[in-house]
Order: C-alpha cells, then structure tokens, then sequence
C-alpha cells in the first residue's frame, strides 16, 4: 500500500457538463417547434414554411439532438466524471479526453447543418450521412479507447458496477452502429443502405432497440449505480442484485429488436424471438429500477430535502414504468392497436423527458456545487425546476397516450355492416388537435424548467472557484507497475492475456462483417419475384425526394395483415415487395396515412396540388406544404452513379443501363407532366408541359404512383376468398 | 434472409464475449465481495489543500 498524488481531470468534466445543458435546451426548442408545427399546421408550417425547417426535416434533428447531444454528453460527462474516481486514477490520456469532446461536437454541428438540408439515410437515429457515420465511429472507439486504458491503469482492483455499464455500453454501441451504416456512397452526402427491405428493416431495428438499450439504459444506469448512493450518501441497496441484474439485462436486451417490426413482413419466428425476450426484460429493468429506489429506503427524509435526489426518484419512477410498458407495447395484441400511433411517442418521452432527462438534471445539480467547491447558488429554484419539470411529463405524456389510444381504436372500428366507421384517414387525425395543443404546452414547461436550470448552473459556477485538476491522494491497493504516461498503449494492453483476447474478438468481428455482409445482401438481393421490378430512374430519384423531405416520418409503408388494414389500405405487404429498397421505408409513425398501397389511387394532378397545399385538397390536413418541389429543378446529375451503385448492390438493372437512365427519366416526366396539364388546364392554361416536366415534384409523383403496384397486379381476390373460405 | 444469420453470429459473438468477461471477473475475484464496493464509493479521495488554478483561469499546462 502507498499513497499517491492523483490529479482528477476536472475541466473535461466541465465541459461535457456544459455542452449537456446547452445542446439539451436546443434539442428540446427543436421538439418544441414540431410540437408546434403539428398543432398548429397552417401557421407554424405553412406561413412560417421554408424547407429547411419543414417538419420532416426537423424531426430528426430533435431525436438526434436529444439522444446523441444531449444525452450523449450525459453520458460523457458522468463517466469521465465517476470513471477517475471509482478508478482512482486521471484519465488515460487527456488527448483522447479532449479529442472525444471537441470530436463529439463536431459532429453535433455537422448534425445541425446536414439534417435541415435533407441529408439524411432515413433510417430512424442513424439518419446522418456516410461521412458523418465514420466520424461517429471514430470518436466512439477514441471514447471507448481512453477507457479501457483508464481500467488498465486503474488503482483499485474491483471494478465497480456503474464501469461494468459503461463497458458494455462502448462496446455494443460500436458494433451496432457500424454494423447498421454499412452504405454504399453515391456523393458526399449521398448513400444507399447495404440491405435492402426486409434485410433492411431487420438490422436497423436490431440497432434502433439497441440505441435505446445501449445509449439509453445501461450507460444511464451505470450514472445512476454512482450518483444515487452518493447524493444520498448510502450504499446502493443491494451490490449483489446489482451484478446479477447487469449481466441479464445486456444478454436479454440484444434479442429484442424485432418487436419493433411486429405484424410486418418479417419472418413469424424472428417476430416471436423478440416478443419472448422482451418479456424477459421486466425481470432485469425493475432489478435495477427497484435498487436505486431502495437505495433510499430508510433515506426519504432526505428526499425531501434535496433536489437532486428528487430528480433521481423521478427518473427512477420514469425508468420502471417505461421498462414495463415497452414488453407490454411488444406483446402482439397491445402492438396492433398501439403501434403507428402517438402512444409510441408518449412511451419513448416517458423514458426520455423521465429517466434520462430527469436524471440529467439530478447529475448536474449534484456535480456543479462540487466542481465549483461551493453551494448551490439557488436551492429553491432547482426545487421548482423539479416541480415544473415533473408537470411538464405529465403534461406532455397523457394527451399523447390518450390520442394514440383514441386513433387506433378509430383505425380499428368497424360499422355493423362491416364497413369501417372512418373511412377517411383524416377524421382520426382532426380529432387528435387538442391533444397535440397539450402535449406542446407540457413541452413548453419542461423547457422552462431546464432554462431556470441552466440560469442556476450559471450563477452557482460564478459564484464558486474551478481548478482544472483536483488533486487528491489515494491509496493504490494494486501492485501492478503502473505509469500514466510514457508508454506504448500497446504495452498496456499486451500485459493482460485477457485483454488482448477482448481487443483481437473486436477486430475480428468488424474485419469479418466487412467481408461477409455485403456479399450475403447482394446474394439475397438477387432473389427474383416476377412481378417486382426495380425503380425506373424517374422513380429512383423521386424516391430519394421522399427521403430527403423525411416523408417516411409520417408516411408508413407497411400495411399489417389485420382486416381493419387492409379494409382501409388495400392487399397486405410481402416481404418480397420491397427485396429493391435501398434504403427500406416502412416507418414507424403514422401522423399520415399509410402509402404502401397508394400507386393509382389519385391522379397525377390531384398529388400535384396536393403537395403544394395539402390543405386546399383535403380540409384539415397536417401536412405541410411542399411549394418548393414544385420549383426546383431535379437534379439528374447523380443518376448515373446511383443506377451502377444499384447495380452493385444487385438490382437488376440491364447491363449498361445508366447511360439509357436519363432518356428514360425524361420521357416518363414528360408523361406525367402532360397528364397533370391535362387535368389542370381549365384553370390555368398557359403552362406548359416543359415547364413543370423537369421539376423535382414529378420524380416524388412518379414515386407515389409506383407504390405497391407491383402486387397489385397479383389476382389478390382470389388469394382473399380462398382466405374466407377456409375460414368457414 | 441470410442477413438472419449474420445477426445470429454477431449477436451470438457479443453474447460471447460478455459471457467470457463474465467468467474473468468471476475467476478474478471481482464477486467475491459484494457488499463492501458498495460502501466503499462513498469515501471521497482526500483532497489535497492545494489549489492549482485560479477561478475561471483559462490555460492549464501540466
């Protein structure tokens, strides 16, 4: 045993507190805005309109602001902060720390930039760009890298719980996020998904639920296993309880990606594995949920004298009913009646505004007196921080469970006859406008109470004295040669048999999947299903319009095998329809109705209106206005490229087909164009079929016209009365 | 859907690898004592009265 002198890197801790607090506020004004844009369509999305800030845009912006800003530098900021602590040691390397930050933010902004100009994969929190994917990457496994170092170099020779978290954490983060942006590039700022449908759908569910698991929980339940028993100054209720609940919960969580996907065309038995080990979920979540709860058993008086164990409460309350809802939102019953609606997004802003944010705020009002080496500057206005933000959840999360619960039983219901009592879309979406007006104001609270957070972090960090490093001394319980400094990472690494094993899997696993992957979704790609041919030009780069405008936001294109669906949509979807969709676009949300069945139920020039003003073709419609595809030119320039990267990927596009793409595309424009003409010429007569033919709008028309008609060729009567029949 | 099968492996592989961290921290002797890390979190490192920068001092050289 010695005693040394550890110097605790304090600065980086400031920072990652900082930019917490500030992307926070600007991803939650971002939620704020298409909050509002959905309550109040004809002002804050039609007059107010400009693309950039349209809401199929601004949507990702918020998950993404929200999940990787400001939770991530959540995340961030309580490891580095409990890491070197529980480790009693400095960081491993203070490059990488501030690497890691500065990277970290780099990538936000570019974030900020790219999403708004409709750069985007569509895919649901990987919507970033190729460019921006490797950058994530990087900075991830620098992150990743610091630590393991750190917990080379550690003082003290068990690892305590929380770091078990943050492990598990940095490693399935990285597998999964590398393993869902496989992409081919077309630009810069342009790619294609490696999998096509199905394949799609499957793996970037796989990393959708894992995002939520592994950026989310654990990382957050690693924060809670530290900051919990320190604010309350007891130890956590059971260390036991504690292991055991971590071990089960990473082995169950990466099985339960399918519940997403229920009732579509994925495999039955890929659905039922989801299902099954969602349930198993409960067990580990509330194991967590109950620990930190029972932390406090004995302790309540001490909740009622400190905000930042109020806070944690919350969260912990937030955490066991989301962990609860989610298993039972998977299983297949309560799924068909939830799913599409908003009672998804309310569950997801339970866990969110609830467990993350509330344990957020807990975290910063419990660092900042320490890092500053002075008291809070204001303890009653983080109790009512507290009390607004608890009511703004509140708020936000009922109007929205009662609206996804009022719109899907009007999906669902059906007249005597057997016809359905709501028809149009529409009805189920008018009736859903004070709850949106709600959810909007409770948004609007717990912004309030983050800024009166923000003020108080302030005042609190004026007041006080910062050092950089905090110097402090520690016994080391552990033998081992030790340096922080001068030596090969490698060295470190080597030292340890174990390790080195550890290290060898991940690169193996990620030098493999390069190799297999693609040649295994190329291979099933091939697979031919005679009515389904890939997208003619015009319609490719409509379909990319579609993309970049985010319509799959809202739109969904998957209609589910219950009779309320296909009553009101049309034949159900097949897995096979969709083997030449790069990316998939089945959605998760639908604010609109579903589109997979649309081809050929309007005319051309009905969608052409539409677009420009929704709500002069349908009364009442949300949807916003999209004045400016009806102005800008499309752009072929990419055509070429994007048809020989299809190729590649295995649509079967004739040999030499690029170079006969563009003609192509002209002359199908030119068809709709002079349709649309047709239509509209009693009103406006002086357009011309030139001047509108090569507009970005007849690409997305073309798109729209195409959707599911592939099968629609399909005699579906039969294939329904053999059903029926059968049935009797 | 041979991608089924790339994610069965992968996933099978990642499973592998917590089960082996399992086992080292079981064979290390991480679980011996599960009742002690527990408290012992709450000890804060004795601080060294020594004040390396001034509030809001922006440079830090070490």
């Amino acid at each position: 045993m010695e005693v040394i002198e550890v110097k605790y890197d304090n600065r980086i801790v400031k920072y990652f507190a900082y930019a917490t607090i500030f992307w926070g506020i600007i991803g939650m004004i971002v939620g704020l805005t298409a909050a509002l844009q959905l309550a109040f369509p004809n002002f804050f999305n039609d007059y107010l309109g400009y693309k950039y800030l349209s809401y199929g845009r601004i949507r990702p912006l918020h998950t993404n602001a929200v999940i990787f800003a400001f939770v991530g530098n959540g995340i961030f900021t309580g490891v580095y902060y409990s890491m070197q602590r529980l480790l009693k040691t400095r960081m491993w390397s203070d490059k990488l720390s501030y690497l890691n930050f500065w990277g970290w933010q780099l990538i936000i902004v570019s974030a900020v930039i790219t999403l708004p100009m409709g750069f985007t994969s569509s895919k649901e929190y990987a919507e970033l760009e190729w460019p921006i994917d490797i950058a994530i990457a990087l900075m991830w496994v620098v992150f990743g890298w610091n630590m393991m170092a750190t917990l080379l170099v550690r003082r003290v020779k068990h690892i305590y719980t929380a770091i078990w978290f943050y492990i598990a954490t940095f490693v399935t983060v990285a597998v999964l996020h590398i393993f869902n942006s496989f992409e081919v590039p077309v630009h810069f700022m342009k790619s294609y998904s490696w999998y096509s449908g199905v394949q799609d759908a499957l793996v970037q569910w796989w990393y959708g639920h894992n995002a939520v698991a592994f950026f989310l929980t654990t990382p957050y339940l690693g924060l809670m296993y530290y900051f919990v028993p320190k604010a309350a100054n007891r130890p956590i209720y059971s260390y036991k309880l504690s292991i055991i609940h971590f071990w089960a919960l990473i082995f169950i969580y990466i099985w339960a990606g399918p519940h997403h996907l229920l009732y579509s065309s994925l495999p039955d038995w890929a659905q039922s594995l989801g299902v099954v080990f969602s349930i198993m979920l409960i067990a580990p979540s509330w194991g967590g949920m109950l620990n930190g709860l029972l932390t406090l058993r004995g302790a309540w008086d001490k909740v009622r004298d400190s905000a930042v164990l109020k806070f944690f409460v919350v969260a912990l309350t937030a955490y066991g009913m989301a962990t609860f809802e989610g298993p039972m939102l998977s299983l297949k019953s309560i799924n068909s009646l939830t799913h599409f609606t908003d009672w998804t997004i309310a569950h997801v802003h339970v866990a969110g505004l609830g467990w993350n944010g509330m344990l957020t705020f807990g975290m910063m009002y419990y660092l900042f007196p320490k890092l500053f080496k002075v008291k809070l500057y204001s303890q009653s206005l983080a109790n009512a921080h507290f009390w607004i933000a608890t009511l703004g959840i509140i708020l936000w999360t009922i109007p929205m469970y009662w609206a996804g619960f009022s719109q899907g039983l009007m999906w669902q219901e059906f007249n005597a006859d057997g016809t359905l009592t709501n028809p149009d879309f529409l009805t189920t979406v008018t009736a859903l406008k004070p709850f949106y007006i709600m959810r909007t104001f409770g948004g609007l609270i717990y912004i309030i109470g983050a800024l009166l957070m923000g003020y108080n972090l302030i005042k609190t960090a004026k007041s006080g004295t910062f050092a950089n490093n905090e110097v402090v001394e520690v016994t080391s319980s552990l033998k081992t040669k030790h340096s922080d400094k001068g030596e090969y990472w490698h060295r470190v690494i080597e030292r340890k048999p174990m390790r080195l094993l550890l290290f060898s899997v991940i690169v193996i696993l990620i030098g493999g999947a390069v190799e297999i992957i693609p040649t295994m979704a190329v291979k099933s790609n091939i697979k031919k299903i005679t009515q389904v041919k890939p997208y003619s030009p015009l319609e490719l780069e409509g379909r990319d319009i579609y993309i970049r405008e985010g319509c799959v936001g809202c739109h969904s294109q998957m209609v589910r095998p219950l009779r309320f669906e296909t009553e009101r949509y049309g034949e159900y979807s097949k897995a096979g329809e969709f083997v030449y969709d790069h990316p998939f676009l089945w959605g998760s949300k639908r604010t609109g109705p579903d589109l997979a069945r649309e081809g050929g139920l309007r005319s051309d020039s009905w969608h052409y209106g539409h677009l420009i003003s929704p709500k002069d073709w349908s009364p009442g419609s949300i949807m916003p206005a999209y004045p400016w595809i009806a102005e800008e030119k499309l752009n072929t320039s990419h055509l070429k490229k994007k048809i020989r990267v299809l190729q590649g990927l295995g649509v079967p596009y004739p040999e030499g087909y690029d170079e006969q793409a563009l003609t192509d595309l002209n002359e199908q424009a030119r068809g709709i164009a002079a349709n649309i003409i047709k239509d509209l010429s009693k009103k406006e007569s002086d357009i011309q079929v030139s001047d509108i033919a090569n507009k970005e709008i007849i690409a997305l028309i073309s798109y729209l016209q195409r959707l599911g008609t592939d099968i629609k060729a399909v005699p579906a009567e039969i294939e329904d009365t053999e059903i029926e029949t059968s049935l009797k | 859907m041979e991608i089924i099968y790339v994610m069965l492996v992968v996933s099978l592989i990642l499973a592998l690898l917590f089960l082996v961290s399992f086992i080292w921290a079981n064979k290390s002797g991480q679980y011996e004592d599960d009742v002690t890390p527990g408290i012992r979190i709450l000890y804060d490192d004795e601080v060294k009265e020594k004040v390396e920068a001034k509030p809001n001092e922006k440079s830090n050289k070490e």
